[in-house]
């Protein structure tokens, strides 16, 4: 029996207006996407976002300077010749320059001249100097094939072997020194990481909570029509997550534009006293396309931990509002 | 069909505001709910919509005992039930044809299948012409309609309705009355809460008088 048949015996309501020809479709979401909670929601996980990949950037920026630095210095072995009463430096030189190059495992020695020695201590000494009457000691800057680890006690017998007074340095202990930094400014990079994770949770929770009290009307009317807890969690998670998604987009957009901008910057300053020491310290400040990925990646966790941290508000509304 | 025995309930640690009520609502049966502002008409409503639960007694409803009940079951008893607010209970941001297709949309069914129905009791209650409309801009004469289109349209076996004629004229008060008759001929129990004398006394049927927490029951 249809409705309209059940009721042809009343007297019609609708007789009294025109009626139109309906084009009335569900078009309208469940929970309204535009809301002034809403908004502040993407602003804070927008926000969040940014800081967590700003720092997660520059920790990568760092700790991939320091890891360039490292090998480096690590594939280089100083040797210092000094002058010594009775010996002959030249020949001192060349005898190490030569137990060098029959050393497995290095693939270039390149001996400083006098001159070149000479040089190297005219920040200190100024320009100009007769380096003839200076007991100067010679370098000799030896390569080492990456990935070759030597034997540096037989090589500092065979050295002091061919010259007493040479000294061989491997660097280790200015590489463990920037091991150590490194690895501080990588756990602090961590540590800030972890605290703007911490404070999302409790913005988003608090925003979450902001919204949901905003949209009680709305979880009130889904019970009364019969919707289940389930029903309506599932409406708002997915709204949230998409409000999480969203902030997390423009966060990590603005970041990762930032970043792409930054290394124009670096170029406009490149020659200047600045610039060269940023490039010293941060290489081109330019992150590599594993970089955005990780920060792309970021973003959309950001916006998956606000839709969990929503989805716990979440439910312990809906048992307060029932 | 509803089954209260010793029922009572305290909103807190406040005073009872329902006291001992006995009664049973039998299937396609009318009845008026009245008495007093503040007598605890919209709290027993609330009782039989499952949105309160009793401090004491037991209620049974639809062959359930509702103290044995989880959220889940409550939920799918509720579907079974509709409910006229005082305050209509739209959601704004819904068009008129959305807000009494919500029944429907809740229970999962796809929208061809239930469309021609909501418009036509859109058209029968006379808000043919505001299917599109929000309402916010509904008088509130037509948000009353709307709020009990919506009640009924998934045709519930127990309709509740709070001061359903409170924003109208008398004479469209008469044509919902008419309206809630032509529901219970057709299978629906209906209870309406109200404290206008004048529209009991236009039908002939069961009085439940709320007096001091405590119901009193004219056949």
């Amino acid at each position: 029996m249809s409705r309209t048949d059940d009721r042809g015996v009343l007297v019609d309501l609708g007789q009294e207006r025109p009626q139109l020809p309906a084009r009335a479709r569900n078009m309208s979401p469940i929970v309204p996407r535009a809301s002034i909670h809403g908004r502040a929601l993407v602003a804070v996980v927008a926000i969040m976002t940014f800081l967590a990949s700003m720092t997660t950037g520059a920790v990568l920026l760092v700790s991939a300077s320091a890891a360039e630095w490292q090998s480096d210095v690590a594939s280089e072995i100083t040797i210092q010749v000094r002058p010594q009463s009775g010996r002959d430096i030249e020949r001192d030189t060349a005898a190490v320059t030569e137990a060098l190059r029959a050393q497995a495992g290095v693939v270039e020695v390149r001996p400083f001249s006098k001159d070149e020695s000479g040089k190297l201590l005219e920040p200190w000494l100024g320009t100009g100097l007769s380096m003839d009457d200076l007991p100067v000691p010679r370098m000799i800057i030896a390569r080492v094939q990456p990935g070759t680890v030597l034997d540096l006690g037989a090589l500092r017998a065979r050295v002091t072997q061919a010259a007493p007074s040479a000294s061989v340095d491997d660097h280790r202990a200015w590489i463990e020194r920037m091991r150590s930094m490194t690895n501080a400014t990588v756990l602090s990079g961590i540590g800030i990481l972890a605290l703007v994770i911490v404070a999302t949770i409790i913005s988003v929770s608090f925003a979450t909570r902001g919204a949901m009290a905003a949209n009680r009307p709305i979880v009130e009317v889904l019970h009364f029509v019969g919707a289940g807890d389930r029903y309506i969690a599932n409406h708002f998670l997915r709204h949230f997550l998409r409000l999480g998604l969203e902030g997390g987009v423009i966060g990590g957009g603005v970041a990762m534009l930032l970043f792409g901008f930054s290394e124009s910057i670096a170029g406009w300053f490149s020659g200047t006293p600045v610039g060269d020491q940023f490039a010293a310290l941060l290489g081109t400040f330019s992150l590599r396309p594993s970089g955005y990925v990780v920060l792309a990646v970021q973003a959309v966790l950001i916006g998956a931990i606000t839709a969990v941290a929503s989805r716990q508000t979440l439910f312990a509304t809906l048992n307060d509002v029932d | 069909m509803v089954r209260f025995e010793n029922v009572g309930l305290r909103y807190g640690l406040g005073p009872e505001i329902l006291r001992d009520l006995n009664f049973q609502i039998p299937a396609h049966s009318f009845q008026f709910l009245t008495g007093p502002s503040g007598a605890g008409k919209t709290s027993l409503l609330r009782l039989l919509f499952l949105s309160h639960r009793p401090t004491r007694g037991l209620v049974n409803l639809f062959g359930h005992d509702i103290s044995q009940l989880g959220k889940d079951e409550i939920a799918d008893l509720r579907k079974r039930i509709g409910i006229v607010l005082q305050d209509f209970r739209l959601l704004d941001h819904m068009t008129t044809y959305e807000n009494v297709a919500l029944p429907f949309r809740v229970m999962g069914r796809s929208e061809s299948s239930y469309r021609k129905e909501v418009i036509d009791l859109l058209r029968w209650v006379g808000l043919g012409d505001r299917m599109d409309a929000l309402p916010p801009i509904l008088s509130g004469g037509e948000k009353q309609r709307a709020a009990i289109a919506r009640a009924v349209i998934s045709r519930p076996q127990l309709l509740l309705a709070d001061e359903p004629t409170g924003s109208v004229d008398p004479t469209l008060g008469r044509r919902l009355l008419r309206l809630f008759i032509e529901l219970n001929k057709s299978g629906t129990a209906v209870i309406i809460a109200t404290h206008d004398i004048a529209l009991m006394d236009q039908y002939d049927a069961r009085r439940f008088v709320l007096h001091q927490g405590r119901l009193h029951v004219y056949e």
